[in-house]
This record gives C-alpha cells, structure tokens and sequence, in this order.
C-alpha cells in the first residue's frame, strides 16, 4: 500500500493505515543508521531542497542526513541568504526553484498555510517542515514512533500535551495523530496559551498539570516559545515553571512507566527540570534518531517509485 | 490456467539436505559459514538449510536476512515504493564464507542487490549462491553455486515456491503469469 498523496502536509490527511506503514518503513531504516556505512543507494539521482524561512538546526540537519542517508542530492536555503531578503515573492522563489528540476522541496515557513500552497503550484513532492502554528507532521510522527517502540501500541494509552498549545504545531499534529490512533489526549497550560475550540482536534482541555499528568503514559513538554512571548501572555518565567514546568515532584502522579518527551530545543528550568530532562523516563534523545528514520521512510515512500498515476 | 507441480514436500527437502552436504564438502565444514536468505521465502529456507547443516555437522551456524530492496535498481521505475523486509546480519561478514540463499533464481538482479547490500556490512572471504528453483533467463552475468532444481520456464510462465511456514503447504509450482502470481511474490518477476 502506497502513499496517498504525492505530498505530505499534515498528519490531518494520513490514514492510521499510512501512519503505520510509515512507522514500520522507518524502523527498517533504523537499523541502516546502526551500520558503519550508514548509507544506501536507493535515492540515488534524486534532489531535494530544504528551504527554511525559519531558524532551524534540528529539523533541517534531520531532514539533510536523511537525504543524504538515502543517496539523493540535499540544498539547504535558509532565508538569511535567500533571494527573500531580496523581494522575491515565495511563490517566484518556488518557481525557479522548481525550474532547476528538484524531486522535492522540504519547506519551513512563520505562515501556516505556506506547504500546501506550494504543492499546489509545483509538480515535484513538497514537505511540510513547520508551518506557522499549523502542522509539523514529520515531528508528530517521529513522536509517535518513539512511543510505538516503546509501548508497543498507542491505542488506550493517556497522552498529556502541556505548554504554549497556542504557538505549538507540534502540539497540533500530535492531537490529530494520537487521537487518530486510538490514544486519549489530554492538554493543558496557562489559559492565555490555550486555544478556544482546540478540543475539535481530539482532546480535552485539564486545569492543571496535576490533573492532565494524573495517570498519563506519555508527557509531551512543549517549549516556552521566548521569542514569541512579546504579548505579556506570561506573568513570569519563574510562575510559569513553577505551574507548568515538569519537574520530580509533579511526575510522581503520571503513570510508573511514564515517558517524556520535548520536541527540543528544551529551556532548561522553565517547562523541564535537568533532573527529569536527563532521567529515565526522558526519551529526547530517542525522539531525535527516529527523526532521521521517520524522513528517511518519507523520502522512501514520496519518492521511491514513479507515482505516473498519481502525479 | 494450467499450473504443474514440479517439486512437492519430499523433493523440496531432499534438494534442501543435498545442499547442505554440497555446502559443508565445498567449504570444509561449516566453521566459516554465515547463511543470509532473501527475504520472505528465501528466508525460510535459509532457517532451513541451517538446521539441516546443524544436524549433520553438530554446530550451530549464524542465520540472518538480507534484504535487497534498498538496492534494487528499479526503485525509480516502479509505480511506488516497494515494501521494506527483514535486514538482520547476525555476525560480522568480514572473512567469512556468505551464502546467499533464495528461492527463485530469475534475471538475477535480486542477487546482485544482495551481494551490494552485503558489500556495505564488510568483506566477506567469498559469497556463494543458493537457489532452490534455477529457471533461467539471467540478465545479469550471475550464476548459482547451490541449485535445488533446473526448471526451463518460458517468460510468460511464473514460478510460485510455496512454503509451509508461509503459505500453509510446501510445494514448487508452474503456471501462467496470472494464475500463479501470488502478490507477494511479485518482486521475483
């Protein structure tokens, strides 16, 4: 079974049958990561442009080794040196980009929306790495692999989202993706940061961290977004890690074999203690080599084959 | 829609014990070996070759998988993506004597895979071949070291291993493209 989409724009349009193909796709290039020469010829020929309108370190290197794992031909444009600072529209940018006959262009942009507009003016695959507070499905997926490994299942399981739900696309995509799965998410954060109507996506809003962490299987910590915090939508720093930080204390009510997860890069002492961040429970490390799998697998499924029917 | 059988259970198994004897005389034992089967049915028979191995010889060999797909070089001309198998290299190759072993030996171009895919693990000493079916038309300069059975099959008929573990009965079948393609063979056409 093949990929519906010549595109991946959002969790919202995967299957729970596509997600899980692409979680056992991803796990096969797990073990290509493990080897001495981590590298297969499979994509070979093929090009793919990442083109990031925002800061990014993790998720481009991720998706830049993945390419690279795979044998395709990766271009990293990052906004600072782009044409944009120049006056190119995005749409002219695509196009000339397009012109040089790229496979894919894996595209991060501040506007939400700014992915599927793309896709729709260029023939070759386009990824959606982060659109405004919209989606970052390839993040969502790499989040649900890691609890897959190592539950085993997401069906019945509690999962508690806490943070900036606001500013959060990694909070977004992981609702419809979890939720999709079976498991029960519930979120929670300063009511400032909570969205009116987030409920519609498949969760349920908790007062406090003690009641959204209560009994949970999985604690995703988003980041405190300081950079978009400008609007007083926090009294403090120091309130905030002290209501809405995970720290030893509050993880005692989550359930005993408990995961956490951050979507990094973490603030140390504001949403997550060192001493939870680097424990036991912390799988933020793990999150980022299935990131690598989980583009890897993309790659594979988006631009292995011909898709002459689809395209 | 007509189909022949040409191996049942017993041939299949006295092809199989007879590569094992063929196995251990041209290598001198089994000390070296590592024997890595195509995924899905050359898989199985490479557990079974193994145990045959094991029982004359009273050692236990290292089995594993290896997956070609990664390698194939029609990844970029079939309409999607094929699925991804097992990849599992129990021991470190280098030095060591692999026997590829699949079910349908056919233009080639799996093995060919095969032995690229192993090349990206180490060096092995040497690399054999062991097919249960040889039925021609190689298109690629490849030739089996282990051959269960030489069946001459023209190009529009479809050779079906079937194995227990995997389909319920143990049997090689012939027939016409259409009536013996099962799909999940169909990486071997």
């Amino acid at each position: 079974m093949p990929l519906t989409n010549k595109d991946m724009l959002g969790i919202e349009d995967l299957s729970p049958e596509e997600m899980e193909l692409i979680f056992d796709t991803a796990e096969s290039f797990k073990e290509v990561s493990a080897r001495e020469i981590k590298k297969v010829p499979t994509l070979r020929g093929r090009t793919i442009i990442n083109l990031f309108y925002e800061p990014s370190t993790r998720t481009r290197t991720s998706f830049e080794i993945a390419a690279k794992r795979m044998s395709a031909d990766a271009i990293n444009i990052s906004v600072s040196t782009s044409s944009a600072v120049k006056g190119e529209t995005l749409k002219d940018t695509a196009r000339n980009l397009e012109a040089m006959k790229p496979d894919c262009i894996v595209v991060r942009h501040a506007s939400a929306g700014t992915p599927e507009m793309l896709a729709k003016y260029l023939n070759c695959t386009v990824i959606n790495a982060g659109d405004g507070a919209h989606e970052h499905p390839s993040q969502a997926l790499l989040d649900i692999m890691t609890v897959r490994e190592k539950k085993g299942r997401i069906e019945g399981l509690k999962v508690a989202i806490i943070g900036d739900i606001m500013h959060s696309r990694v909070a977004r995509s992981n609702i419809v993706g979890f939720s999709r799965l079976g498991a029960e998410v519930v979120v929670t954060g300063p009511r400032t940061l909570i969205p009116v109507g987030i409920e519609e996506l498949g969760c349920t809003v908790a007062p406090n961290t003690v009641t959204a962490i209560k009994d949970a299987d999985v604690i995703m910590m988003l980041r405190i977004q300081l950079e978009r915090q400008g609007d007083s939508f926090l009294p403090s720093l120091r309130e905030y890690a002290t209501l809405w930080g995970l720290d030893e204390e509050k993880l005692k009510y989550a359930s005993d074999d408990v995961i956490i997860l951050h979507p990094g890069p973490i603030n140390r002492g504001v949403e997550i203690s060192s001493g939870v961040a680097d424990g036991e429970y912390s799988l933020i490390l793990e999150q980022v080599t299935n990131g690598v799998a989980i583009r890897m697998a993309l790659f594979y499924l988006l631009l292995g084959g011909t898709r002459e029917s689809s395209a | 829609m007509q189909e022949r059988v040409v191996m049942d259970e017993k041939g299949i198994e006295r092809a199989i014990a007879r590569i094992a004897h063929e196995v251990l005389e041209r290598n001198g034992g089994s000390h070296a070996i590592v024997i890595l089967g195509v995924p899905t049915r050359g898989y199985e028979l490479a557990l079974r070759l193994a145990r045959r191995i094991e029982d004359i010889e009273g050692v236990s060999v290292p089995t594993g998988a290896v997956d070609a797909t990664l390698y194939r070089d029609d990844i970029s001309i079939k309409k999607e993506a094929p699925a991804l198998k097992k990849m599992d290299i129990p021991i470190d190759i280098d030095s060591r004597v692999v026997i590829i072993v699949d079910d349908v030996l056919f233009t080639g171009r799996t093995v060919r895979a095969a032995m690229n895919a192993l090349m990206d693990f180490g060096r092995p000493h040497a690399i054999q071949l062991a097919a249960l079916i040889d039925r021609g038309h190689r298109e690629l300069p490849i030739k089996a070291d282990y051959v269960g059975k030489n069946i001459p099959t023209s190009m529009v008929e479809a050779v079906s291993v079937n194995l227990k573990e995997i389909d319920g009965v143990n049997s090689v079948v012939v027939g016409t493209k259409k009536s013996a393609t099962d799909p999940s063979k169909d990486d071997k056409e």
